[in-house]
């Protein structure tokens, strides 16, 4: 079992618990539990950017050549992506091994 | 000059909230609270106070709105009763922590099951733990008062906290009763304009109210604990300051006819005044007794309730609550536990009574102070007593 021990004492937490600074989450590599996430087909991708538009975590960013590619660091492996993908270009890949990949 | 006017409380109560200028009331009606609310979307819609009057579709809606509301920085007021406060449940405990002074009047109402309109303290004891300010008036003028110290007292810098303010529905809110009402300028003097420590604002974007993780969730409950409890000290300047604006003084715990008591009756609310009658007409009769009220009911003011009940034998503790299951009723579980092994403390014996519209008569309080006497000399068998309950 994973130890938790406090991270920050009461005296100094931030007041009522807000986060005072905007975007913070970029720090947390929060899309270490998925279960699943996309892989593109690029010879079927027309770069319609449909996945970068759907995906509720904003994992998706475009490289130079104008593909998309889903930042495995937030991806939830919801799975929207593939199936908003007017060309079936996405397919989602189940984790293995109880690991997951990281980009 | 204030003046003293015929008032039914509830329509005071609501004055009092103008008074105070809230800028954002989000409410829903429920029996006995709906005559503060539906004076106060008058108020708004007659161009007398100027604020913003959402006519939520609930109760759960009512507290979110509010939460929102004090959020953004607006001095924010709601009320309800009974079962719309069992609604706002999964709401109430969020402005706590989130530090959101948002105030709210409980018109304390009974729970169903049977469907009671009628008075008693069962919704607001549900609602114990919510972590918000909570203070029990005794009548209309108290009502008034203790709104307005709520409003001073939470949104006061060094506190940050919901405030409730319980009167008893019926018994008080639809009373009309003699009440001084303050004067404008006056208010303005006691209540300063709302300057919270962030809100949301999108020019300066924050989030509030994010997850806790196990790594902070204990220090997140211990920080809200610690500034509701160091609350006191601002309550009880609050009503220093109180005194000298208005000439009316309160206390966390009040007395009456103490000295020498050997038997206290312990009250919050409204039967208070009855207690105070039976008081007298046992005194008459030479019986050492006395009333301690509490008025202050969160954070629970104990080194003031260990003063006030002196060098009694005996406390006679009426719980306007039935607990199905529980060892007695709250207040008595809290003043079991708060003068538990404490050397010279008194026998203290819990009745319940005044439940869903029930009165509690002075011939009741006579009662109550006779079987603790008897208690005090013959331990009973159970560990509190329903008062005036029919046997067949």
């Amino acid at each position: 079992m994973a130890i938790n021990d406090a991270i920050i004492g009461w005296k100094t937490l931030p007041f009522g618990g807000h986060v005072l600074e905007p975007g913070s989450t970029v720090k947390f590599k929060t899309g270490d539990w998925k279960s699943q996430h996309p892989v593109t087909d690029n010879s079927k991708c027309i770069k319609c950017g449909m996945c970068w538009i759907f995906c509720p975590e904003m994992a998706y960013q475009q490289t130079e050549e104008g593909f998309y590619v889903a930042n495995l660091d937030y991806c939830k492996g919801c799975g929207i992506c593939a199936h908003e993908c007017p060309k079936n270009a996405i397919t989602m890949i189940a984790e293995e091994g109880g690991k997951c990949q990281s980009a | 000059m204030s003046k003293r006017v015929g008032v039914e409380v509830s329509i005071a109560v609501a004055d009092a909230v103008a008074l105070a200028r809230a800028e954002v009331i989000s409410a829903y009606p429920i029996t006995p609270q709906t005559h503060i609310v539906e004076h106060l979307s008058e108020l708004v819609a007659n161009g007398h106070l100027d604020a913003e009057f959402i006519p939520v579709e609930s109760e759960h809606a009512a507290m979110s709105c509010a939460c929102g509301s004090s959020a953004a920085g607006a001095r924010t007021f709601t009320a309800t009763s009974s079962q719309g406060l069992s609604l706002m449940s999964e709401i109430l405990y969020h402005p706590g922590p989130m530090r959101l002074p948002i105030v709210m009047v409980v018109a304390n109402r009974a729970l169903a099951a049977p469907i009671s309109i009628w008075n008693d303290h069962q919704d607001i004891m549900v609602q114990r733990d919510i972590g918000w300010i909570q203070t029990f008036a005794e009548n209309g003028q108290e009502a008034v008062d203790l709104l307005l110290h709520a409003f001073r007292v939470a949104e006061d810098k060094r506190v940050a906290l919901p405030f409730i303010v319980n009167i008893d529905g019926f018994t008080l809110s639809h009373v009309i009763e003699p009440i001084i009402m303050p004067d404008q300028e006056d208010v303005d003097r006691y209540i300063p304009a709302f300057k919270p420590h962030y809100r949301l604002d999108p020019r300066k974007p924050i989030s509030m109210g994010p997850v806790g993780i196990p790594e902070v969730y204990t220090e997140e409950k211990m920080a809200h604990n610690e500034v509701l409890k160091a609350s006191k000290r601002v309550i009880l300047q609050g009503w220093k300051e109180f005194a000298e604006i208005f000439g009316r003084q309160y206390n966390p715990v009040e007395v009456y006819r103490t000295e020498d008591a050997e038997t206290l009756l312990v009250t919050m609310g409204s039967i208070s005044e009855t207690a105070m009658t039976a008081v007298d007409e046992m005194r008459n009769a030479g019986k050492k007794v006395g009333l301690v009220r509490i008025r202050l009911w969160r954070p629970f003011p104990g080194p003031e309730f260990r003063k006030a009940i002196g060098k009694a034998k005996t406390l006679a503790v009426i719980d306007r609550c039935l607990p199905p299951g529980a060892v007695c009723g709250p207040v008595g579980a809290e003043l079991r536990s708060l003068l538990y092994r404490v050397p010279g403390a008194p026998k203290i014996f819990s009745f319940v009574a005044g439940l869903g519209g029930r009165d509690v008569t002075v011939d009741r309080f006579k009662e109550i102070v006779d079987k603790a006497d008897m208690y005090a000399k013959k331990r009973p068998v159970e560990l509190y007593e329903v008062i005036g309950v029919r046997e067949k």
